[in-house]
């Protein structure tokens, strides 16, 4: 499985080019797919198929609400619309749209999230997102992708598009390392593991799995062995694959860009509180707004650096051994 | 034939009465003044089979004013969509008639509702999907006038505007009363059709109990080219009963066993009226 993720990982490479490349060859696959932005194609780069496929684009102006209910109509006239804004603009401002007519109504929209946690790092907290995981994994028959890598947004776009119903699929702005080599081969809803190991196990989403890599392999020097995990399906989410983590390594981390409230770190802690309880560390952005900066800065001083993944496994192993030791004093 | 719809829009009242009153639950004020608009529209101009609800080149009906469904249902059932002896089970469990559209539920209706704002913005979804299809298949949406308040209604008549969708209509069931008082008091909308115009639909205004009027402006409406087309139906709240006529309090208002009877034979009285 070392053989899914580069070693030492690529360098940079474009998220958006890289979606904006996939919605051109899905345009070309599928002739019932139909793209709509609310005027921020040229953020979103949706812009690439608007270009090849003009008659199959549709602007709404900045309307985040008639941008979901525009594709409503399409969904529900037999189209697969795939519709492009700010992820934290999906999350509230078009929320009650993808309520009613996504999630109750059953409307085959997807929602692509541009710009996801906190990757537009510039312009600041009311563009960056770190709530979206929560919101829309709270509403039923919601399916929540997350892509790590530019890979895995080529590979995983075509599956959203024939997964029967809503999708959110989450997209971060920047150049990002390229994680996964072509042997990578994701499945909606299935967690993959990266790095064999049973001393702790790391389930990452996005871009912080390129970290928890780096992680892991920091640990690994110290002979410590991580489990590295990527969850790319935030719901639904794999829990027999948690649950089968947590009874092999016994400990936990959790690393997702979002609040470490309801999202990846959440459903991890909903599936081992009901089926299997284990120590588990969260790591996100800790119920705060962040702020502008540099975007790599940004994730450090948040609270997503390889060290602090380092320090919440060494946390999570030590509540592991601290549980064991206290059940063999009592059996004594 | 304007008889024929009349009287079936008359019958289709007492329905929604016993529905409403049977459950102690639902709108009658609005689905009462959009009667013999649903009417004209299942019986005579929508080119609908209710053998295959699924139809790809069906007309689409977005019933954006989603409260008023007791209307809806009542209309559907009487097209063929599902039997007529389904209609007491509105709002209760197990029903397939949810106390607002339920479209995975309700062979017929298109599309969610209830939270208000919606049929303009989908229907141009709709329109534009047909065009892309090629298809000569019209989208009409009906519209309340206290949705008319809400911001996406207006997102949803430009982007119909930028795209000259002229396969929609849409008709606003200009009742002048929504849930707390008459909309010229809670948010004043007048002139209604100068806005309309000004975001550059061709407007068309009707006396929307008429079903002469109505069929003549659906008529009309398809012929428009280049803009898409508003029908406004100047209304009544509450239409068919004296004392629900234009008041807020029949919005949701349940009669009592008294006020049950009396409105039961207004109501049978105006159908007569179109039978004799």
């Amino acid at each position: 499985m070392d053989g899914l993720i580069r070693n030492p990982l690529g360098s940079p490479s474009s998220m958006r080019k890289a979606y904006g490349e996939a919605l051109v060859e899905l345009g070309r696959a599928r002739q019932d797919v139909v793209v709509l932005s609310a005027d921020v194609q040229s953020s979103d780069f949706s812009y690439m198929f608007e270009a090849v496929y003009p008659e199959r684009f549709i602007n709404v102006g900045i309307a985040e609400p008639a941008l979901v209910d525009v594709a409503v109509g399409l969904a529900s006239s037999g189209k697969v619309p795939i519709a492009n804004t700010f992820a934290f603009l999906f999350a509230t401002r078009a929320l009650e749209m993808v309520r009613t007519h996504l999630c109750f109504g059953g409307a085959n929209v997807k929602l692509a999230g541009a710009y996801g946690g906190l990757s537009d790092s510039f312009d600041g907290p009311t563009h960056q997102t770190i709530s979206d995981f929560a919101i829309f994994r709270s509403l039923p028959n919601m399916t929540i992708v997350v892509p790590a890598d530019p890979l895995a947004v080529r590979k995983l776009l075509p599956q959203v598009a024939a997964w029967k119903g809503p999708v959110y699929f989450r997209l971060c702005r920047n150049e990002v390392p390229e994680v996964f080599t072509d042997a990578y081969e994701p499945k909606i809803g299935e967690g993959v593991t990266l790095i064999d190991g049973d001393d702790a196990t790391v389930i990452a989403c996005g871009v912080m799995v390129a970290r928890a890599i780096e992680a892991a392999r920091s640990l690994s020097r110290q002979d410590i062995r991580l489990r590295v995990v990527e969850m790319h399906t935030i719901k639904p989410i794999d829990s027999d694959f948690i649950v089968r983590c947590a009874q092999e390594t016994g400990a936990l981390v959790t690393v997702e860009e979002h609040s470490i409230i309801g999202g990846l770190g959440g459903a991890v802690a909903e599936c081992l509180a009901q089926q299997y309880p284990a120590p588990l560390e969260r790591i996100g952005v800790n119920d705060t707004f962040a702020e502008s900066g540099p975007y790599l800065d940004l994730l450090d001083k948040y609270g997503m650096s390889v060290e602090a993944i380092v320090a919440a496994a060494q946390r999570a192993m030590a509540r592991k051994q601290a549980s064991s030791s206290h059940a063999t004093s009592e059996v004594y | 034939m304007v008889a024929d719809l009349s009287r079936r829009a008359g019958e289709y009242r007492t329905h929604v009465l016993r529905m409403v009153y049977g459950r102690k639950s639902g709108h009658i004020g609005g689905a009462f003044s959009c009667a013999e608009i649903l009417t004209a529209l299942y019986f005579h101009h929508l080119r609908v089979d209710p053998a295959r609800p699924d139809w790809s080149d069906r007309d689409r009906l977005v019933f954006s004013k989603g409260h008023a469904c007791a209307m809806l249902y009542t209309v559907l059932a009487h097209r063929g969509f599902f039997p007529v002896d389904e209609l007491p089970t509105f709002r209760g469990l197990d029903s397939r008639l949810q106390g607002h559209p339920e479209p995975q539920k309700t062979p017929g209706v298109e599309v969610a509702a209830g939270p208000l704002g919606h049929g303009v913005a989908i229907a141009a979804g709709m329109a534009l999907a047909a065009r892309m299809d090629g298809s000569k298949r019209r989208i009409y949406a009906i519209l309340g006038d206290g949705e008319l308040n809400s911001g996406v209604i207006w997102e949803g008549m430009m982007t119909a505007a930028k795209f000259a969708l002229d396969n929609l209509t849409v008709i606003v069931d200009y009742n002048g009363v929504q849930q707390t008082g008459t909309t010229r008091h809670v948010m004043p909308t007048e002139p209604i059709a100068d806005k309309w115009s000004a975001f550059n639909w061709h407007v068309i205004e009707i006396h929307g109990h008429n079903v002469g009027q109505i069929l003549d402006a659906l008529d009309r409406a398809d012929e428009v080219h280049g803009r898409p087309v508003v029908i406004i139906a100047r209304t009544t709240k509450g239409k068919g009963v004296s004392f629900m006529e234009n008041s807020p309090a029949w919005h949701g208002g349940i009669p009592d066993s008294a006020q049950f009877e009396a409105a039961l034979a207004e109501l049978n009285e105006g159908t007569r009226a179109w039978t004799v």
